[in-house]
């Protein structure tokens, strides 16, 4: 049933989410809250070299030290052959992940896993880490993409010959994969074109520094049982991948979703799962394990950082003709950066008859890179907006008005060959035009910046249940972890099904034994697909309502309908009978054929796509460099907001990310390819008071493939923020800033350069 | 190595506890006394999270030793609320919809108590810069400011 056209009475409110009070008293769980009888602490040996040979590893002093009870390396994990990862976002081998969690042969950055001990406590553990000995040869090490690529670069893999070129090289190098995506004749576009503009922009890796630092605790039991309490964005993953990596059958992995603090992407992968389990397998006691922040930096995965260069040529009424973009992405040690979605993403806001993007997938000595909310979006679009930006003072053009000369509408085919369907961009430029801020006028020395963005947005593997208490309260489970308010939306939307208070109906997030299979929490996800599995197994709760009714008042069941939460005869030929209420047909469930539930699993299609519109003031301070963001707009077509203050959160938390990558945030290397700063001090995330309030509009086209017209939300607002900042600033000072971050010291060095 | 024995109050309660003279606070809350609201973040007093008041001080439970909680009041996240009555900020969190995944919040709840008992009337400038110590990395901190003002407002007895 789709409800886009209902009188909707729960969706679209803003309840107080149900596990609310868990989490302002302190009582949530989250991973590291967890603990375990008889419990080890398991802790990490990490490379102080960004690139060496490992010669051999020592761990007779550490075995040999009281209260440690496991030690391993990677001796005592399956040596696994290549092979595409089935589940996870994003491109993943099994054998990369096996060598990234544990090294094999080789470190190949600053912070890679290579062995491990579980001891009695935390600092016992530490100890014995200190009394491995390892031999290392130490490489020569490439940290930058451009450097990565070059002729003569340390190579990291002896093994990785470029795919995606003709003929296959016969050399090995550090670029992995060369992507191309081709529409029209660019030559002819930019023959066509009357006004060309071309620039160069770099991108630094930036992490998702979600707060709560990753965490498990894991029991192998002596019949080869294992339980797991994870923080992660897919415990289906966790055991998916806990399976492949050790050589398990995934039916004796039970994964329990602890609450996870934050993931961004950057939790739809595994670091510590399988090391935990291996330690607690050969130690046989249960294995905590959580890193410290500094295992996160230098450890965990980071998005790309990159080079890109775009050249837009357009007419003189502003009609662009031709568009070319080249992206070098940083995969990190190993392959698979979000260079594919990179290079879709740019040009995805634009009709452009003439499109030529190529990508290049860079491996180098850094960790590898993980997803971060909209992987690669932000980066193309970062230089495309900028570029867009400045074509449009080259053409003497209002900004908002050369976007809405070229943007795509429904059936504008893409250069990577899709056509967009129910997209609400036209929606989102149109508030745009219309909103206060964009006619508000600037104070002297500020300057106004615009940026859109777009991402796909996903829908695919969702599973849930609902079930009828026997007082007519109601429980929702999903195999989605939460989190970011999905348990209300959830919640939600059952209610608004089945007629009842959304305070009646309590939802979960079952384990991997509970709940069929549910592809991990991203790609904006969990409202479109698991939302569709919750409204479908609602629905077939009101058919077993009715059929309880109709069976109650012995009359056909298509004599019954389901009212505002109660059973109703159909007209008056159905008979006359009060109505039955969820509660009162609860109560007679097991008189009148048993409990009544249902389960439902999805594969979701037609996640619409998303598309947001960021205005953005700054103030520079000349002196200084610094940037203030003085005022914040962001716009976005959201379909339906299922609980709009989670919607505005998303989109508010997505611009803010943003802010940092565009400003504060990036990671800083010495000449020894190590990490200068590993932590929250000297990386830089934005805190409360560098920021003004961020302005959310909510624009609602309802996408009709989702019975409530939801589409995915979280990821379209990171993409538009470092471009409109940029834009801003080149409108505050006349100077483009292509770099990230644009931190006080660049800004005042290109002021100082441009006298 | 033997451990001292502390003698402190914690959320109004006396309590004692054993601890090794090098344990934080924060671990000695979360792993000796079984209080685990406290969050580890970053385990350097950058993030907040883990956020207690000592004698109605703010402080970073990771930047203190356990053994310092020796004749002092402690008050943690747990000793928020009264009973079952939650305090006015948790209240204005969840209108507000001041956090998503909620791993920051305890601590961001605990500084704001802190602030209110300081300056029961502050300008959201000086909210975010009292805030300015607790990373929150998934609101964007607009529904966590609206939050500790409209509490503000709610404890000075102007609204509810």
């Amino acid at each position: 049933m789709n409800y886009i056209n209902s009188d909707l009475k729960v969706v679209g409110t803003r309840p107080v989410r149900p596990d609310g009070v868990d989490k302002v008293t302190g009582r949530a769980v989250f991973s590291a809250d967890t603990r375990a009888s008889g419990m080890l602490w398991g802790k990490i040996l990490r490379s102080p070299h960004a690139h060496a040979r490992i010669v051999s590893i020592d761990t007779s002093k550490a075995e040999a030290l009281k209260g440690v009870y496991a030690v391993i390396t990677s001796a005592d994990f399956p040596n696994i052959a290549s092979e595409e990862a089935f589940v996870g976002e994003g491109p993943m081998n099994f054998r990369d992940l096996s060598c990234n969690i544990m090294a094999r042969g080789k470190v190949l950055y600053e912070g890679h896993a290579l062995a491990a001990v579980a001891a009695v406590t935390p600092a016992v553990a530490e100890q014995a880490l200190a009394l491995i000995a390892v031999q290392y040869d130490v490489l020569p090490h490439v940290i930058d993409v451009d450097d990565a690529m070059k002729d003569g670069a340390p190579v990291l893999h002896d093994d990785m010959f470029t795919a995606g070129v003709n003929p296959k090289p016969t050399k090995a190098s550090n670029i992995a994969k060369v992507v191309t995506f081709k529409k029209g004749d660019i030559d002819a576009g930019f023959a066509e074109a009357e006004v060309i503009f071309e620039d160069s922009y770099t991108t630094k890796p930036v992490h998702q520094a979600y707060i709560e630092p990753h965490a498990c605790l894991a029991n192998y039991n002596a019949d080869g049982q294992v339980t797991i309490h994870a923080s992660s964005q897919g415990h289906f993953m966790v055991r998916a991948y806990t399976a492949k990596l050790l050589g398990l059958d995934m039916a004796n992995i039970r994964v329990n979703p602890a609450e996870i603090g934050g993931g961004f992407g950057g939790k739809t992968l595994i670091y510590l799962e399988p090391v935990a389990v291996a330690l607690s397998r050969k130690a046989g006691k249960p294995v905590k394990m959580q890193m410290s922040r500094e295992d996160v930096f230098r450890g965990s995965g980071p998005t790309s950082g990159a080079s890109v260069t775009v050249k837009l040529g357009a007419k003189k009424d502003g009609t662009i003709v031709a568009a070319q973009q080249v992206l070098k992405f940083q995969a990190g040690a190993f392959a698979g950066s979000p260079i594919g979605p990179g290079c879709m993403c740019g040009f995805a806001m634009y009709d452009i008859p003439n499109v030529d993007v190529l990508g290049y997938d860079v491996v180098s000595n850094r960790p590898k890179v993980a997803a971060y909310r909209a992987p690669g979006a932000p980066i193309s679009s970062f230089a495309v907006e900028c570029a867009v930006d400045d074509l449009a003072r080259k053409l003497g053009m209002d900004p908002l008005v050369l976007r809405e000369k070229n943007a795509v509408v429904n059936g504008s085919k893409t250069h990577y060959g899709v056509s967009h369907t129910n997209i609400g961009f036209t929606q989102v430029l149109a508030a745009t035009r219309a909103h206060p801020h964009w006619k508000a006028p600037l104070a002297e020395g500020h300057g106004r910046g615009l940026a859109v963005g777009f991402w796909f947005n996903i829908g695919g593997e969702s599973s849930a249940t609902v079930h009828i208490n026997e007082d007519g309260t109601v429980m929702v489970a999903t195999g989605s972890p939460d989190i970011g308010g999905s348990r209300a939306s959830m919640g939600m939307m059952t209610a608004e099904v089945l007629g009842v208070p959304v305070s009646k109906v309590r939802t979960i997030v079952a384990d991997t034994a509970s709940i069929g299979f549910t592809f991990l929490t991203g790609g904006s996800r969990v409202t479109f697909a698991t939302g569709m599995a919750v409204t479908q197994a609602a629905e077939k709760v009101v058919e077993q309502l009715k059929a309880r009714a109709a069976q109650t008042w012995d009359i056909p069941v298509d004599a019954v309908e389901w009212q505002d939460g109660k059973a109703v005869p159909a007209g008056t030929n159905a008979g006359a009978f009060e109505p039955l209420d969820l509660a009162a047909i609860a109560a007679k469930q097991g008189r009148t054929g048993g409990p009544i539930n249902a389960e439902v699993s999805v594969n979701a299609q037609g996640a619409g796509a998303g598309f947001g519109a960021h205005i953005c003031d700054v103030a520079v301070d000349k002196e200084t460099g610094k940037v203030e963001i003085v005022r914040y707009t962001a716009i976005q077509d959201v379909g339906k907001a299922i609980h709009p203050s989670y919607v505005e959160g998303q989109i508010q938390g997505g611009a803010v990310q943003g802010i940092g990558w565009a400003l504060s945030e990036e990671y800083i290397y010495n000449d020894k390819g190590q990490m200068d700063n590993p932590g929250f001090l000297d990386y830089r995330c934005p805190v409360a008071s560098d920021l003004p309030m961020i302005e959310a509009v909510l624009v609602e086209v309802p996408n009709p493939r989702h019975p409530f017209g939801a589409r995915g939300v979280g990821e379209v607002p990171i993409v538009p923020p470092m471009a409109a900042i940029s834009n801003a600033i080149k409108g505050a000072i006349g100077l483009r800033m292509p770099d990230l971050p644009m931190s006080p010291p660049k800004v005042r060095a290109a002021i100082d350069a441009a006298g | 190595m033997s451990k001292s024995h502390v003698t402190t109050t914690i959320n109004g309660e006396a309590a004692e506890f054993l601890c090794e003279t090098q344990q934080t606070m924060l671990d000695v809350l979360r792993d000796v006394v079984g209080l685990t609201g406290s969050k580890e973040g970053c385990a350097s007093g950058d993030c907040g999270a883990c956020s207690i008041l000592v004698d109605g001080t703010l402080v970073c439970s990771c930047l203190m030793l356990g053994v310092e909680a020796e004749g002092k009041s402690i008050t943690t996240i747990e000793g928020i609320a009264q009973g079952d009555q939650l305090h006015p900020i948790q209240q204005k969190f969840l209108e507000h919809a001041a956090l998503q995944c909620g791993f920051c919040t305890p601590g961001l709840i605990v500084a704001t108590k802190a602030l209110l008992d300081e300056n029961p009337n502050p300008t959201e400038i000086e909210a975010r810069y009292w805030l300015a110590g607790n990373l929150c990395r998934c609101t964007g901190y607009d529904k966590v400011i609206r939050a500790v003002m409209d509490a503000a407002a709610v404890m000075r007895g102007e609204t509810v």
